[in-house]
């Protein structure tokens, strides 16, 4: 169980959004409701130049969150130790508010793949899982967040819920939670599941941190519903409206709008970040 | 039944090998074609990826073409670390090596200098160079030495590398001619440049890296006696190739 002395560092109640270097210079100046601003972690990884010095700019004016996606720590293999490593250094540099990483596996022996692959829920696989994080927090010397995947098919080995799964991380090593709501939608329309009964199930008070975005629509093999997490496109009104349904359940929470894909002008993306404000602010007014 | 991650993998870049079973839709039927939004993901980002690191060569063989190229190298060459800013290392000699485009033999050196101007995209920063440092007497002047800027690459071609490199980025570029040219890349604030190096000039600044600077121009004058100092000196410091000397790491 990971246990610091002082309370962990925590992102404001309000709204952030994906950073996108072509955003830099119209969000410093016209930034609406953001307060804070998520990175993924390997892209500052370099040893300087525009990267670095944009980061440093934005620390400013912005709360940050780093947003790792390629420590593997669903991957059978061990951690990969050069990129924990590599991980201290970008967080000691950048000192962000928050740091979070993803319930999925990418790295297997010597090769990263790129994308976020899903893993059984299992005993084992939760075993495996919780020393992972373990050894992340403790490389780090920071409580880490854990975020729920986007789901397109199940395993037949599974044998607790995604939700009991997170649970028992939570309680197991002391890690937080970042809920993607848009994630939920998108699992639980493609594996036949009740959204809202999916966020009943949740761990609310271990969330520190809630992600909406945009998915595409495909169909499956039957003809069954599948929607892709693609985050290129606007948040979708169910979306919405299982965010409300999570924050009156959770109070407030800091809500991050993601867009990487087919990005748009920064007045489109603000208008998004202007929507998960107003969810924020009828919250607190209700 | 239990899928193991070599499984899952081994299925990902194959798209004729099955899917793995134990793999199911929400009704418990088995999972059929929602495995290959997985597929599809892995290779589509890592086409991206390639699109991004390799613009030049993209310019010179045609969007089309180098998409229908890339699938093949992603497979055969998928990342080796979780730094995609370095994904694509061995793209110039899988062109070097892939027959159907030996007619176009400059296009590994175009990949490299593709991978040389994004290496100097994220080089370290460096404080710039005091140019007043050569205010000096001929006899002081060649016993300075100078710092190459992190940023600064040097790449040698027996191709026209930046005729190339201008008829991928400038509309009303000529013809490449039929010569090799050397090139240096510069990164003065935070964009790479791209600069077409006079004869001589690459081994300079080469033997700078262990030479002051006059035994470079003795290096570089028995090397291409055409060698040009003061053009070549002229070139470097509006490039911004040398940075203010690095303190020894003791």
């Amino acid at each position: 169980m990971f246990d610091q002395s002082s309370p962990p560092r925590r992102l404001p109640n309000s709204v952030g959004v994906g950073y996108k270097p072509q955003h830099f210079n119209q969000m410093r100046e016209a930034p609406g409701p953001v307060e804070w601003i998520e990175v993924h972690a390997e892209n500052y990884m370099g040893d300087g130049g525009r990267p670095h010095a944009q980061l440093r700019a934005l620390s400013e004016d912005f709360a940050l969150s780093v947003h790792g996606v390629g420590l593997s720590i669903g991957g059978e293999t061990p951690l990969d130790r050069a990129h924990l490593t590599r991980l201290r250094t970008l967080l000691d540099r950048t000192n962000p508010a928050s740091f979070s990483e993803h319930l999925a596996w990418s790295t297997h022996g010597a090769e990263f793949l790129n994308d976020l692959l899903p893993l059984p829920y299992t005993a084992t696989t939760l075993t495996r899982v919780a020393d992972h994080i373990a050894q992340v927090q403790d490389t780090l010397g920071r409580q880490m967040l854990l975020e729920n995947p986007s789901s397109y098919l199940a395993f037949a080995e599974s044998t607790l819920s995604e939700t009991d799964f997170l649970a028992a991380l939570v309680h197991k090593t002391g890690c937080g939670l970042l809920l993607d709501v848009n994630n939920v939608f998108v699992s639980c329309t493609n594996l036949g599941l009740a959204p809202h009964a999916y966020i009943d199930a949740y761990p609310l008070e271990a969330v520190h941190e809630v992600h909406v975005g945009g998915h595409d629509e495909d169909s499956d093999d039957h003809g069954a519903p599948l929607l892709i997490d693609s985050h290129g496109a606007p948040v979708v009104d169910p979306v919405w409206a299982l965010l409300d349904y999570t924050l009156a359940r959770s109070g407030p929470k800091p809500v991050l709008v993601e867009w990487d894909t087919d990005v748009p002008d920064w007045p489109v993306l603000r208008v998004e970040a202007e929507r998960a404000a107003s969810a924020l602010a009828l919250l607190q007014a209700s | 039944m239990h899928v193991t991650q070599t499984e899952f993998r081994a299925a990902l870049l194959d798209a004729d090998a099955p899917v793995p079973s134990g793999l199911l839709d929400g009704a418990g039927a088995p999972a059929g074609r929602r495995y290959a939004v997985y597929r599809n993901n892995v290779v589509v980002s890592l086409i991206e990826a390639m699109k991004l690191a390799f613009p030049t060569v993209r310019a010179l063989l045609g969007p089309n073409n180098f998409d229908s190229l890339v699938p093949m190298y992603v497979r055969l060459h998928p990342p080796a670390s979780p730094l995609m800013m370095h994904y694509g290392v061995e793209f110039p000699e899988f062109l070097a090596g892939f027959e159907p485009l030996a007619h176009l033999g400059y296009l590994a050196d175009v990949a490299r200098l593709d991978l040389e101007i994004r290496a100097s995209y994220h080089a370290a920063d460096a404080l710039p160079f005091d140019p007043n440092t050569l205010q000096a007497t001929p006899e002081v002047l060649a016993q300075i030495r100078l710092t190459r800027a992190p940023s600064t690459r040097v790449l040698r071609s027996r191709w026209p590398l930046h005729d190339l490199w201008c008829r991928a980025t400038q509309p009303d570029a000529p013809q490449p001619r039929a010569v090799g040219q050397a090139v240096m890349i510069t990164r003065p604030a935070f964009d790479p440049a791209v600069h077409l190096l006079p004869t001589g000039a690459a081994t300079w600044i080469d033997a700078l890296m262990t030479q002051d600077v006059g035994t470079a121009i003795e290096t570089a004058t028995t090397a291409a006696p055409e060698f040009n100092f003061a053009t070549t000196l002229t070139l470097t410091l509006q490039a911004q190739t040398f940075c203010a000397p690095q303190k020894d790491p003791k």
